[in-house]
Parts: C-alpha cells; sequence; structure tokens
C-alpha cells in the first residue's frame, strides 16, 4: 500500500463480504423453498427471499466496486484521495441504506418492481451516495496522474450513476416499463459494469503479472470497445417479447452473440499476461481469482448467454430455468469473481502483511467457482427439460415443475457447497495472519509498471 | 498486439464507436417508443383499473415469484397470458370470477407444493388487476409465447 487513504476501501470490503453473506444464506433458503416449499412460506414467502437475494448481490457488488476504486485510484493517480472523511460518510450511508432496504423487505416495504424494489427514499439515497463516490473520485484523478485503467474505470462508474437514474421513470404502460427497465439492468451488466470489471483486472494484471502498462492499456481499449459495441444494440435480446418492434430480432440476435467477443478476449487477455509476465508474484490465490474471473466470465455470460440469445431460440427458452442458470453463473464469473479477486489481491497490502491463508483462499476458490458450475448445469437440465414439456409439449407449469424437481436437489447440494467455499473465504481472508507472514512480502511492495 | 495497432487507434475507436453505437440505440429505442405507443400495445386502452392494476401487481411484488412477458422469477407460472389461459378472451367475465377465486382460496397449504401467500386484496384490487391482466394479454408479443401454457 502507497498512499494512507487507500485504508479507506477497508470499510467497503467489509461491508461487501458481509452482504455477500446475506445474500448466500437467502440463496441457500431460497434454494431449500424450491424443493420444500413449504418452508417459511407465511413468514417470509419466495418473492421477500429473492428480492433479498438479488439485492444483496447488486449492492455487495456496488460496495465492492467503490472499494476496489478507493484502493486502486490513488495508486494509480499517484496521490492521495481527495477527502477521506468524504468516502467514509459515504461509507456509512450506504451501509445504512442497504441494512434499510433488507429490514424494509421482511416487513414487506418496497416497490416491488424486479431488482429496482428500493422505496423512493433509499432510491434517492443511492443517488447521493453514487454522486459523493463521483466526486471523490473525479477529483482524485483529475489532480493525480491519469491512465487509462482510472479513464476507463472512472466512465464506468460514471454510467453506472448515469443509467440508474432510469429507475425514477415508471411508466404505467408496462412495455415501456420494461423498455426502460432494461435501460438500468442491461446497460449496467452488459454495458457500464463491463468497464469497471476490465479495469480492475486490468489493473491487477499490472501489479501481479509485471507486464508493460502499454501493453495492458491496449488491451482494455480494445476490450472494453468490444464491450460497448456489441452491448449497447445487444440490449435488444431483451426486446424481443415485450410489446417492441420486430426489427429487435435480428439487431438482437446478431449483436449479443458478439457480446461472447469482450469476454473471450479477456481470458485471451488475461492467459496471455500471466504467460507473458516475468514476476513471481507471492499472492497467488490473488492472481487465481483473476484469471479464473475472466474463464468463468466468458463460461457464465460468454457461453451461457449465446445459448438462449438467438431470438428463434429465446422464444422457447425466455423465461425459463435456462435463464436462471445464465444468470447465476454470469453474476459469479464477471463480477463477483472480479471483487473476490480484488479482495484477495489488497487485504495483504491493507492489513500491513505478506499474502496469508494461500492454500485455503485457493481451496475456497475451487469450492465456490466448482459449485456454481454444478448449479449452473443443473438448471441448465431442468431449463432444456421444461422447454420441452411446457413450450414444445404444451404441459401446464406446475406439472412440469414437478417434473424437473431433482435438478433444484442438485441446485440446492451445489448451494451449499458455495455455501461452505464462501465460509473458507471469509476466514482466508479476515482471519488471524500466520506469525510467519506478518512482514510484508518485499517484492509485493513494489508495484510493477 | 501488432506495433501498428496503437495506443492511441485503440482509445479513438474506442471513444468513436461507443458513441457511435449508443446514438444508435438511442435512436431505435425512441422509434420503439412510438412504436409502443402506437401498435405496439393499446396505450389509449389504460384506464384507470388498468393502471392502479399494475401498482397492485408492484405492491406485492408478484414478479419476484413468477413472470410477465417471460420477465421476472420462474418460480411461478407466467402471467402475461394468464387472462388468455383462464379464456378470458371468450368469456371474460367467467375469467374475472375465476381469477378473484384463486386469489382468494390463496394459500393452498398442500404439503409439498408451493405456496401462494394471501395479499388480502379487496373487491376494487381484485378487478384492478384483472383489469391488467386484461391489458397486458393484448399486447403484441410477437406470439410469444409458443404456448398457453406460459
Amino acid at each position: 500500500m502507497k498512499y494512507e487513504t487507500q485504508k479507506v476501501a477497508l470499510p467497503y470490503f467489509y461491508g461487501a463480504l458481509a452482504l455477500f453473506g446475506v445474500q448466500l444464506l437467502v440463496g441457500l433458503l431460497a434454494g431449500i423453498v424450491y424443493v420444500m416449499p413449504n418452508t417459511l412460506s407465511e413468514l417470509l414467502p419466495f418473492n421477500i427471499l429473492r428480492m433479498i437475494h438479488t439485492n444483496a448481490l447488486i449492492v455487495w457488488l456496488l460496495m465492492g466496486f467503490f472499494g476496489a476504486a478507493y484502493y486502486l485510484i490513488p495508486e494509480e493517480a499517484e496521490r492521495e484521495l481527495h477527502s477521506p472523511k468524504l468516502a467514509y460518510i459515504q461509507f456509512g450511508l450506504f451501509m445504512f441504506g442497504a441494512l434499510a432496504a433488507v429490514v424494509g423487505y421482511v416487513f414487506r416495504i418496497h416497490e416491488g418492481r424486479e431488482f429496482l424494489e428500493q422505496p423512493m427514499w433509499i432510491k434517492v439515497a443511492i443517488v447521493v451516495v453514487a454522486l459523493m463516490f463521483l466526486y471523490n473520485i473525479s477529483l482524485t484523478v483529475l489532480k493525480g496522474r491519469r491512465t487509462v485503467i482510472t479513464n476507463i474505470l472512472v466512465m464506468g462508474l460514471w454510467g453506472i450513476a448515469i443509467f440508474f437514474l432510469f429507475s425514477f421513470y415508471n411508466p404505467t404502460n408496462l412495455s415501456l416499463d420494461k423498455m426502460y427497465w432494461w435501460y438500468v439492468v442491461h446497460l449496467w451488466v452488459e454495458g457500464v459494469w463491463e468497464l469497471v470489471m476490465a479495469s480492475i483486472l486490468a489493473f491487477l494484471m499490472i501489479k501481479m503479472t509485471g507486464v508493460d502498462r502499454e501493453i495492458v492499456e491496449k488491451w482494455l481499449y480494445a476490450i472494453v470497445g468490444l464491450a460497448l459495441f456489441s452491448g449497447l444494440l445487444g440490449t435488444g435480446h431483451h426486446y424481443y417479447w415485450i410489446g417492441t418492434p420486430g426489427y429487435w430480432q435480428w439487431i438482437g440476435s446478431l449483436f449479443s452473440t458478439l457480446e461472447v467477443a469482450p469476454f473471450f478476449f479477456m481470458v485471451v487477455f488475461a492467459v496471455q499476461m500471466v504467460l507473458k509476465g516475468g514476476r513471481n508474484h507471492p499472492n497467488k490465490a490473488a492472481l487465481l481469482w483473476s484469471v479464473g474471473c475472466a474463464v468463468t466470465a466468458f463460461l457464465g455470460a460468454g457461453v451461457w448467454g449465446f445459448l438462449h440469445t438467438l431470438s428463434w431460440v429465446n422464444y422457447y427458452t425466455h423465461g425459463t430455468q435456462v435463464t436462471a442458470a445464465h444468470g447465476h453463473l454470469a453474476f459469479f464469473g464477471a463480477y463477483a469473481m472480479i471483487n473476490l479477486a480484488i479482495f484477495s489481491y489488497a487485504m495483504p497490502h491493507l492489513r500491513g502483511v505478506a499474502p496469508y491463508h494461500q492454500t485455503l483462499n485457493k481451496a475456497s476458490f475451487w469450492l465456490m467457482t466448482g459449485g456454481m458450475t454444478v448449479m449452473t448445469f443443473a438448471l441448465t437440465f431442468a431449463g432444456v427439460v421444461q422447454v420441452h414439456l411446457q413450450r414444445v409439449m404444451g404441459m401446464d407449469y406446475m406439472s412440469v415443475q414437478e417434473q424437473i424437481a431433482p435438478f433444484y436437489w442438485v441446485r440446492l447440494a451445489a448451494g451449499a457447497a458455495v455455501f461452505i467455499g464462501a465460509a473458507l473465504y471469509l476466514y482466508a481472508l479476515l482471519g488471524p495472519v500466520p506469525a510467519s507472514k506478518r512482514t510484508p512480502a518485499a517484492g509485493a511492495m513494489q508495484p510493477a509498471e | 498486439m501488432t506495433e501498428r495497432f496503437t495506443k492511441a487507434a485503440a482509445r479513438n475507436i474506442f471513444y468513436g464507436g461507443s458513441l457511435f453505437f449508443f446514438a444508435a440505440f438511442v435512436s431505435l429505442t425512441a422509434l420503439s417508443h412510438i412504436y409502443v405507443v402506437e401498435t405496439g400495445t393499446d396505450h389509449k386502452g389504460i384506464t384507470e383499473g388498468v393502471a392502479r392494476g399494475k401498482h397492485v401487481w408492484e405492491k406485492h411484488s408478484c414478479i419476484n415469484c413468477h413472470s410477465i412477458m417471460g420477465e421476472g422469477a420462474y418460480f411461478a407460472p407466467e402471467l402475461g397470458n394468464v387472462w388468455i389461459r383462464y379464456g378470458g378472451d371468450k368469456d371474460p367475465d367467467g375469467a374475472r370470477v375465476a381469477l378473484k377465486g384463486w386469489m382468494q382460496a390463496q394459500p393452498s397449504g398442500i404439503e409439498g407444493r408451493r405456496q401462494m401467500p394471501q395479499f388480502n386484496l379487496n373487491e376494487q384490487e381484485l378487478n384492478d388487476l384483472a383489469d391488467f391482466f386484461e391489458w397486458t394479454s393484448r399486447v403484441n408479443t410477437q406470439n410469444w409465447p409458443p404456448k398457453v401454457s406460459g
């Protein structure tokens, strides 16, 4: 850690990990409800569980992005953060809003639109928090050294705030509602979030592989260019069946097929950098998460996305367990793993020690990633059977669900593995540092350029 | 990457291309907005009941179990075409009565079956919800879903 104010990242990482725990706990519960439907059905019905599961996910990822930005921007800009105090206040406000939202959901206080369930005052608070954050990092970047990484990162983070504003627009026409709802949801996860992800990945590659910054930055521009060229019009794959024009079927099919490209090149990029880089960085766990992130994002977002994105395929798969399979692996691979990667990289620096609990951390990687993979296969098989029975044969929904019940047991078991993996990860990151690792490793302290 | 593909070139392609595709996307959604209002949906047919019904739908976050036009959770049946499934296109009154009856009979309490909560909707809310489903069933969804089962 080169700059004192990078420490601001710590509460963000802790907050993100706490909400990650909430997400998994509630996810596990929802997985149990799938196989034992009477569980808590009156106290905490499924819609509330899912609301908490998805909201906790989104908020912990955002909190991780904020923390990652606070960690890497001083190092990139080569100056202290503009206002650490503002960053702490921002954290307090954001964490309070997140917890208030979760507690509110339990008492059925919500606005009820998928993923945008936050009550109005929390939505406003999110905008305030975002403005505090953007002010703080933008000033830091403007006053300091500008790098491609900070440019792309800041651009992505501004995009997150700007597109969130569409959450305030809720027209009574359901089709219009859906059309602009995707301005938040799609342009986040298949647009500006990719900018954030790719810039964090590029930062990690520079630090851990020692490859020349020029090369990494060229790659970064190419990757985020592909992401936006494909992802913007790729929104069309959500406009097939919601009352929007038919031309989206070919635009959406074409451009969302191209959405595989940025994820493919992220894999090529990460693998090449690791092979080319002469550096033997001691934090092997962080390196594993970084490369694993690129690979799993390619599978979850790229391959599993392509699987059902062509309009003539999507006509049958839209809104089935195939969608759920894709959603789970894409979010985990692209956004959960990039966070877990930067946490693994930054924590030893923030705690002023050498990389610690490496074996445990790597074990947690395999358990979580393996669990998510099995879960994805289970849901994919469930989805394929569902498509055939419901969309081809015309069997009614609930009868089909009985047919695919065994897959939900597999999913639950896979979810339990992910949960155990996450517990290992938490200990590997937050647990006491062994005596032999209490002094920082010499190599790890010198940032590569 | 080759030397000819410089960082400056990569940067220019990124900013120029992104701007172009963003403009293309915004233009196409503007056209789609007009299409939705004029052709894709019965925009003039959004009565107060339909608008209130959409609010009932949101107030109880139905979308976090069900899906509507394929979007939502996948824990309970698709409702974009529930009006058709209940025969509302042929016998609107019958569908309305059946829908209300269903809502009022929840939860079933059957062991091993997914439970829908009792939302205690009053008569007007039930009618509004039915209006909303009726309106939604008339959206031009390009013939989706393939089967009436949703």
